[in-house]
């Protein structure tokens, strides 16, 4: 129970075909893929076992698409999507799809921004029209906007401000992307988020959300047939807005410095260190590097018994935590990272030095055969249990498709995963675990709290007030 | 908060009838389950839920059974931790250990092609687990690490101050980790006493689906469930008495904003007015954006990121709760905010919230059904309520029978602000604690 979930394995997606016979026509069973006049590139994933549809529209717009000084406009606009068009009220839709007992919401990351609903089949055809409305229609009130801008700040205090840990993060990434704008945080900086306005809202919707630039995911209770007449019903008479601009963003350049930081907060119970090192991500037709980089996160620390830094150092108390992980859902170069919480009473510097010679080893020794058959199991077994839900495979696919993949491509994942070899993980595992553009930070209590069962006066004790 | 966790579970059930064909069985052992057979993926997803869960961690032992079962996976049989987790990987089965205040939750996921041996796995890590003492010592350590994490955690201290004014003596007002100390002093010994006061036939209930038949899952009931005790060493918990004052504690923490907590009085599911009050809580607090606080302090306002209330039915205790977090120096504005809508509510509702809260409670029911796992984790849950196999088909009525002459009533009875506690964790302006000295002493 105690060990994070299995991360990125489990994002599967079905694989039907083998990958010696497979071809550019062929789908796996129940996804189906067709593209609008006006540009609008739409997936379905069958599912009939439940009366339930997730309707997805992801925009291939992100926080990494901003000019700098306007940080957090993507997220802002996100929310004041949900401020109604021509036809619906302010707030209207979200309570028009509760009221007809589904749910929505949406998200934004550096690469797309999301948006969708969960509710009865027979209603698809309720939530496509209010979601293409308000790709083509959306109206921001004057009342509106200056609400909405301070539920965004409070939204930053949470998430962010009141946490060291996202703090440290954030100030991690700016210094592993130090000219990439994937060193800028998704929900901004929180001096730009004040000075964001209506009007550089309306601009970056003017500019970015249309048909020509957005995916359309249905999955669950819906045929083909439906989809297609749905779509083009809704969102066929919305036209396209020029053609689709290339993401060009400013790329890191060489890095030569390995980094360090240290943060020290007296909310931090307890040593943290995160090493994130700058790792190639999945490109259309080219997913082989991220494919071995995934199984090397799953073989370095998927696993607390099992995976390497877990049998050398959780196993062996030297660590209470270890994790790896990786994500190759990415526009361009991601980061691979690694974390570890040292065991009671182990120096911080130990545990880093511990980690270090654990490292090198595996990068001498290579993978043993038996751990990378273990993983190649979850793989194959992933196939099946991803199957188990549509929303979860919907997501697959939008940020697949959102981040420049193919159908194609996220088809493929699943073979080009099982066909990793131990070969493909070292040449991985040496390319990124040593190169110098990485980061190793450490999230640290005060000093007097790193032993201790008991508080440390720096620590400030909760106090019941009378 | 520690009661949340519950509600959301009923959550999951308050849904009306829908074509789901749940059979009843019960193996050649006499071992009883619900299963819903759907053979449209190789798999199958069963849950194991133990009635009593962390409440029935023995006196002086806070902590041994959330240690317990999270060593349960870690070493059984032959296999040590290693081997154990190895040999699940080779399977590609998946398990869960988890446990609540109210029931101790084991999931499973195997593959068709090799479930029964999946099956041999876990019955060994129910049966035969090894509690070896490096892993007792990693785990601990682990439990340790997660108590001192909720010592900085302002969400995590609202909600222990808030158990701790509203539970009395009863183990519901004590976080089932246990505390540093008491985690400290528990032996090997008291895991496998721990097991024994959960772990038993006596009190399992179990939810199955997926590609399974009545046959082949009686006989997996008995392979996993089989060699354990007939009966725990433990009665199951008393109920306990809800001591909630109204008021407003501050517990001091150096942030932004405050963490604001309140609760009062709620009532059991089988409460005759458990569904008026299941859509009073929807209008009031529970429906997402469309909901009075969500309006009142969010849209309008834009005082928070997120505001919700929730009907936490305890199996043992209930209370009427919600949460917000929000600037310091509006915290007394929200809270205000909070207690005219609590008191509002008295007033009644309008025929279109009535309309919408049942058109959603009615209508979100195929949206829980989805998948194995989600099913098997529902039937598990009807169980422990103690809901009727055919709840699923007469859940609707209920809840469109509710009026608001209903809504009203228990609003009357249930929602007065004035005996609503709040606990703030923060730097609250506007506001001022209430609290007799007392409650001072308590810290952490």
């Amino acid at each position: 129970m105690h060990r994070p979930a299995l991360p990125a394995l489990l994002a599967l997606t079905l694989g039907a075909a083998p990958a010696l016979a497979q071809t550019a026509a062929e789908m796996p069973e129940g996804i189906t893929h067709f593209t609008l006049p006006n540009g609008l590139e739409t997936v379905v994933i069958e599912d009939h076992r439940a009366p339930v549809v997730v309707q997805m529209v992801w925009y291939k717009i992100g926080s990494a698409d901003e000019q700098p000084g306007k940080s957090g406009i993507a997220h802002y606009l996100e929310h004041l999507m949900f401020k109604g068009t021509e036809k619906l009220e302010p707030g209207e839709l979200s309570k028009t799809v509760t009221a007809n007992g589904g749910m929505d919401n949406a998200f934004t990351s550096y690469d797309y921004t999301a948006y969708f609903q969960r509710i009865a089949s027979d209603r698809l055809p309720l939530v496509m029209e209010m979601e293409a409305d308000r790709m083509a229609n959306l109206r921001i009130g004057e009342d509106d906007w200056q609400a909405e801008r301070q539920v965004v700040l409070e939204e930053r205090a949470q998430r962010v401000d009141s946490d060291p840990a996202s703090l440290f993060a954030e100030e991690r990434n700016a210094t592993l992307f130090y000219n990439h704008p994937y060193g800028r945080p998704v929900i901004g900086w929180r001096a730009e988020m004040e000075g964001l306005t209506r009007d550089d809202a309306l601009a970056w919707y003017d500019d970015h959300y249309s048909p020509n630039e957005a995916i359309l995911i249905l999955a669950g209770d819906v045929t083909p047939e439906k989809a297609r007449e749905l779509a083009e019903r809704y969102y066929g008479p919305i036209p396209a807005k020029g053609e689709a601009e290339p993401r060009l963003r400013p790329q890191e350049p060489t890095q030569r410095s390995p980094r360090r930081m240290e943060m020290t907060d007296p909310r931090v119970p307890q040593p943290v260190m995160t090493r994130s090192y700058v790792a190639p991500e999945r490109d259309p037709g080219d997913q082989k590097d991220a494919a071995a980089l995934t199984v090397l996160a799953e073989l370095l620390g998927g696993s607390m018994q099992t995976s390497v830094l877990g049998r050398e150092l959780a196993m062996k108390g030297k660590a209470l935590w270890v994790n790896a992980g990786y994500d190759g859902f990415s526009v361009d170069p991601t980061s691979f990272g690694i974390s570890l919480v040292p065991a009671d009473g182990m120096a911080p510097e130990e545990a880093e030095a511990e980690l270090d010679r654990v490292l090198a080893r595996f990068l001498e020794t290579g993978p043993d055969p038996a751990d990378l058959d273990r993983v190649k199991t979850q793989i194959e077994a992933a196939r099946v249990y991803t199957l188990d839900s549509a929303h979860g495979r919907a997501y697959d696919y939008g940020q697949g498709l959102a981040t420049g993949l193919s159908v194609q491509d996220v088809n493929d994942w699943p073979d080009i995963l099982a066909a990793v070899t131990a070969e493909d993980v070292m040449a991985v595992a040496r390319d990124v675990l040593g190169s110098k553009a990485t980061v190793t930070g450490w999230l640290l209590p005060p000093p007097a709290a790193e032993t201790a069962d008991t508080p440390p006066a720096a620590t400030p004790t909760p106090e019941v007030q009378g | 908060m520690i009661r949340a966790a519950i509600a959301v579970l009923f959550a999951v059930l308050a849904v009306p009838a829908h074509a789901i064909d749940i059979q009843a069985v019960t193996s050649p052992g006499g071992v009883k389950a619900w299963l819903v057979q759907d053979d449209s993926i190789p798999f199958v997803a069963v849950e194991f839920a133990f009635r009593g869960g962390a409440s029935l961690d023995a006196p002086g032992k806070r902590g041994a059974i959330n240690l317990m079962t999270g060593t349960l996976e870690e070493g059984a049989g032959s296999r040590d931790s290693v081997a154990f987790a190895q040999a699940v990987e080779d399977l590609g089965a998946q398990f869960s250990f988890d446990v609540g205040d109210d029931s101790l939750s084991v999931g499973m996921r195997a593959l068709s092609e090799n479930r029964d041996e999946a099956a041999a796995l876990l019955a060994e890590a129910l049966t035969q687990p090894r509690f070896d003492d490096a892993a007792v010592e990693r785990v601990r350590a682990q439990v340790q690490s997660i108590i001192r994490s909720e010592e900085t955690d302002p969400q995590a201290i609202a909600a222990k101050e808030m158990s701790r004014q509203a539970w009395g003596d009863h183990p519901y007002a004590t976080s089932i980790n246990g505390t540093l100390d008491s985690v400290a002093a528990l032996t090997r010994q008291d895991l496998v006493a721990a097991k024994n006061r959960v772990l038993a036939r006596d009190r399992v209930v179990v939810g199955a689906a997926g590609d399974i038949s009545p046959e082949e899952l009686g006989l997996l009931l008995d392979k996993v469930l089989g060699g354990l005790p007939e009966q725990g060493t433990a009665p199951l918990p008393e109920p306990a008495d809800l001591q909630l004052t109204g008021g407003v504690t501050v517990v001091d923490w150096d942030s932004p904003q405050t963490v604001v907590s309140f609760a009062g009085p709620g009532l059991p599911i089988d409460d005759p007015d458990y569904f008026a009050a299941y859509v009073a809580n929807h209008i009031l607090g529970g429906g997402g954006f469309s909901s009075r606080l969500m309006e009142e302090i969010r849209e309008k306002r834009g005082l928070t990121y997120g505001v919700g209330t929730t009907l936490a039915t305890g199996v043992y205790g209930q209370t009427w709760q919600g949460g917000m977090a929000g600037s310091n120096a509006t915290t007394g504005q929200a809270v205000d905010l909070i207690k005219a809508e609590w008191d509002r509510m008295a007033e009644g509702v309008t025929d279109r919230e009535l309309t919408d809260a049942k058109t959603y409670l009615t209508g979100e029911y195929p949206l829980r059904f989805d998948g194995n796992g989600k099913i098997a984790g529902i039937l598990a849950g009807m169980q422990l309520i103690g809901f009727p196999i055919d709840y699923i088909n007469t859940r609707n009525a209920k809840v469109e029978a509710v009026t608001a002459d209903d809504v009203k009533r228990v609003a009357g009875r249930l929602l007065d602000a004035d005996g609503l506690r709040f606990v703030l964790v923060g730097r609250p302006e506007g506001i001022e604690a209430t609290d007799t000295p007392e409650a001072a002493e308590v810290v952490n």
